[in-house]
C-alpha cells in the first residue's frame, strides 16, 4: 500500500501532505499533554518496533503468508494520537531510507496509514470492545475487526486517490499523466488483495498480540503502562462533540471536489442553458422533446439574482476543484460569521433582559 | 509451508541491515555528490524528484533519468546495484500495474493481438511508459541520495531544513532503535526455529508470530522506559538541542544552483 513516487499528482501530494501535517501537529500537541517529556522516547522506540513488526510474515490460512502495518495493535497500545505519530515515524524511515514507498507521497502514505487506519482501527476496537473486562476475548475478536477494517479504510483511501487521477490529471490528448485506472476499476483492483490477504494478516496480528497481551501485560491494553495515565486526560463531552463535528466538517469540506466526478446536472436543478438539453433526453411534464423551450416565467427570473460563485467555481479559478474548496470553505466561513452573529446578538439581549 | 514464514522474516531482516551497512559504506566513498554539503544534496536532489513529479513529458522525465544515472555513476554508486536492487524490482511491480492500461487506454491501435479481441493502443504505451520511467527516476534519485549521505547526515539536514527539531529527533531515534530491535526478533525468531522440530499447524504459526511481536512490544516499551531515564540522567528537559556543524562554501552553492537550475529547466520545458 505504499505509495511510490510518480503514482500521484503533485496537487494531490499537496493536498494530502497538509491532511498529514494538520494530523501529525495535533497528534504531538495532545500526545506531550499527556507524555510530557516521554512523548520523543515513546514515540521513537514505539515507531521502530512498527517498522519491525511490518516486516514479520504472517502465516495465513490456505499456506500463503502476508505482511501488516500493525496500526490497530499501535492505536490499541498507544491510543491514536500516538498511533499516528509512531506509523508516521515509521513509514518516513521507510521512505527516506529504504526507498518503500515515495518523498513526494509520503504524506498520501501518512494520511492513508497513519491517519486513517488509526483512527478507523481505535474507533472500531472501542465500539466493540466497549466496557468488557480487559481479560475477555470480546477484545480479541474487537481487535481482529479493527484491524481488518482499518487496513481496508486505508487501501480504499488509497484506491480512491489512485481513482481521481485519471480524471482530473490528463495531458491534451486525453491520456491519464499519472496513475492510469478510474475508480470502477481501481477500487476492486485494490480492494481484493486488501480484503483478502493483507487483511487476514492484519487481524491476525492484532488479534493475536492482544490475546497474548492479555495473558502477559494487561496494562498494555489500557492503552499505557505504569508510566502513562490509565486514562487520557478528561475532556468535557460538549467539548469532545464539538471537536468531532469538526472534523467531520473539514473532513466534509475535503471530499467536495468528488462532485466533480458525478456526471450531468441533479435532477430539477438544470440552468436555463440546460433546461433544453434535460427536456430533450427525459420528457418533463409530457412536453415533447420537439417542443421543449424554456417556459417565459423561468426566463425572466433567471437574471434576478447571479450567484458569486457560478457552478461551484469563482471565475478566477481555472480548476474546478479548487473551486469546490473554495466554494466549501466560503460557505463554512459564511455559516460560521452567521452562527457567531446571531451567538453574539443572542447574548446581547440576555444580559439587556437581565439587566432589566 | 512448515517454517518457511520464520525464514522469510529472517531474511527481511538481513536484507535490511546489509543495505543499510551498504548505503553507510557507500557514503564513505569519496564521490561528486559527497564532496557536497549534505543540505544541498538533499534539498537538489529532493527538488529534482519533486520535477520528475511536475513533468508530464516522457522526454524531460528521461533526461532526469540520464541525470540520475551520472550523479550515481559520479558518486560511486554502482550501477549495476541499482539495475539489480531498483530497476529490476520497479520495473517488475509497476511494470505489472501499468501493463493493463496498454490494453485498456483508448487510443490509435498500433498492434492487434492474434486470437485476441485486444490490441495495444499508441496512447496505451506512452501511459505505461510514463508511469514506469517516472516512479524509476524518482526511486533512483531517493536512492542516490540514501547512498552517498551517511543518515544522520541526512537527518540533520533536514533539521536546518526547518523539519522540526522533535521531528528530526524522533527519526534520528527510531533509526538507531530499528537494528536493536530487528536484532531482538531475529534472535527470538532463530532460537525459536532452532527448538522447533516438525511440521508447526497454520495456527501454531500465527500464535507463535503474534506471540513474538507481543514479547517485542513489552521489550519496545521497557526499552523506552530505560532511554528515557537515560535522558534524564544526561539532563533532558524536553527540548531537544541539535548539533549544526555543517560549513556551506562556494561550490555548495554551486552544486545546488546547478541541481536546482536542472530541475526548473526540466519543469519548464515539460509545461
Amino acid at each position: 500500500m505504499h505509495i511510490p513516487d510518480g503514482y500521484l499528482s503533485p496537487s494531490t501530494c499537496a493536498a494530502l501532505y497538509a491532511f498529514a501535517t494538520a494530523g501529525w501537529y495535533s497528534s504531538l500537541r495532545r500526545i506531550k499533554r499527556v507524555w510530557a517529556t516521554r512523548t520523543v522516547p515513546l514515540i521513537s522506540v514505539f515507531a521502530a518496533f512498527s517498522f519491525v513488526i511490518m516486516m514479520f510474515n504472517i502465516p495465513l490460512p490456505g499456506g500463503t503468508s502476508g505482511h501488516a502495518v500493525g496500526v490497530a495493535v499501535a492505536a490499541i497500545a498507544l491510543g491514536p494520537w500516538g498511533s499516528i505519530l509512531a506509523i508516521s515515524v515509521a513509514l518516513a524511515i521507510q521512505a527516506l531510507f529504504f526507498g518503500d514507498g515515495g518523498i513526494t507521497t509520503l504524506g498520501a502514505n501518512c494520511f492513508n496509514m497513519a491517519i486513517i487506519g488509526s483512527f478507523a482501527a481505535w474507533g472500531i476496537y472501542q465500539l466493540l470492545a466497549a466496557n468488557s473486562r480487559l481479560g475477555s476475548r470480546r477484545r480479541a475478536a474487537a481487535a481482529a475487526v479493527a484491524g481488518y477494517v482499518s487496513i481496508n479504510a486505508a487501501a480504499l483511501a488509497t484506491a480512491l486517490e489512485f481513482g481521481i487521477q485519471p480524471t482530473l490529471f490528463r495531458d491534451a490528448t486525453g491520456a491519464p499523466l499519472y496513475a492510469p485506472y478510474p475508480l470502477h476499476i481501481a477500487i476492486p483492483a485494490m480492494m481484493i488483495g486488501h480484503l483478502t490477504i493483507a487483511g487476514l494478516a492484519e487481524a491476525a496480528i492484532s488479534a493475536g498480540m492482544v490475546s497474548y497481551l492479555q495473558r502477559t501485560d494487561l496494562d498494555l491494553l489500557r492503552g499505557g503502562n505504569s508510566s502513562i495515565p490509565e486514562a487520557p486526560p478528561t475532556v468535557n463531552p460538549a467539548g469532545r462533540w464539538e471537536g468531532r463535528l469538526w472534523l467531520a466538517t473539514v473532513l466534509l469540506m475535503l471530499l467536495t471536489p468528488l462532485g466533480i466526478l458525478a456526471a450531468g446536472t441533479a435532477w430539477g436543478e438544470w440552468s436555463v442553458k440546460d433546461l433544453p438539453k434535460a427536456q430533450g433526453s427525459m420528457p418533463v411534464s409530457g412536453i415533447s422533446p420537439q417542443h421543449a423551450s424554456v417556459p417565459s416565467g423561468l426566463q425572466k427570473l433567471s437574471t434576478v439574482w447571479t450567484a458569486p460563485f457560478p457552478g461551484y467555481a469563482p471565475g478566477f479559478v481555472k480548476h474546478p476543484a479548487v473551486g469546490y474548496l473554495l466554494s466549501a470553505m466560503f460557505a463554512v466561513g459564511l455559516l460560521l460569521l452567521a452562527s457567531r452573529l446571531t451567538r453574539m446578538v443572542r447574548k446581547r439581549w440576555r444580559e439587556r433582559e437581565l439587566r432589566s | 509451508m512448515s517454517r518457511g514464514f520464520i525464514e522469510a522474516t529472517l531474511r527481511g531482516f538481513t536484507s535490511a541491515v546489509s543495505q543499510a551497512l551498504l548505503s553507510e559504506s557507500a557514503a564513505c566513498q569519496p564521490g561528486l555528490l559527497q564532496t557536497l554539503d549534505p543540505r544541498v544534496r538533499v534539498l537538489g536532489l529532493l527538488t529534482l524528484v519533486a520535477a520528475v513529479v511536475l513533468s508530464p513529458r516522457i522526454t524531460v522525465i528521461a533526461a532526469l533519468f540520464l541525470i540520475a544515472v551520472l550523479l550515481a555513476a559520479a558518486s560511486r554508486v554502482k550501477i549495476a546495484l541499482l539495475a539489480k536492487r531498483l530497476w529490476l524490482i520497479i520495473f517488475g511491480f509497476s511494470g505489472l500495474i501499468a501493463l493493463p492500461a496498454v490494453f485498456l487506454t483508448p487510443g490509435q491501435p498500433v498492434f492487434n493481438l492474434p486470437w485476441l479481441p485486444l490490441s495495444i493502443s499508441a496512447q496505451g504505451l506512452r501511459v505505461a511508459a510514463l508511469l514506469i520511467l517516472r516512479v524509476q527516476t524518482a526511486a533512483t534519485l531517493t536512492t542516490v541520495l540514501a547512498l552517498s549521505t551517511p543518515w544522520t547526515h541526512i537527518l540533520k539536514a533536514l533539521r536546518s531544513l526547518h523539519l522540526p527539531a522533535e521531528a528530526v529527533t524522533m527519526l534520528a531515534m527510531t533509526q538507531r532503535y530499528i537494528f536493536l530491535l530487528i536484532e531482538t526478533a531475529g534472535q527470538m525468531f532463530e532460537s525459536r526455529e532452532s527448538r522447533t522440530v516438525g511440521v508447526l499447524s497454520g495456527r501454531e504459526q500465527r500464535r507463535m508470530t503474534a506471540r513474538t511481536a507481543g514479547v517485542l512490544l513489552t521489550k519496545s516499551i521497557e526499552l523506552s522506559h530505560e532511554v528515557y531515564l537515560a535522558m534524564l540522567s544526561r539532563g533532558f528537559r524536553g527540548e531537544v538541542p541539535l548539533l549544526q556543524d555543517f560549513h556551506i562554501r562556494t561550490r555548495d552553492y554551486l552544486g545546488l544552483m546547478v541541481l536546482v537550475l536542472v530541475a526548473a529547466l526540466a519543469v519548464w520545458i515539460g509545461r
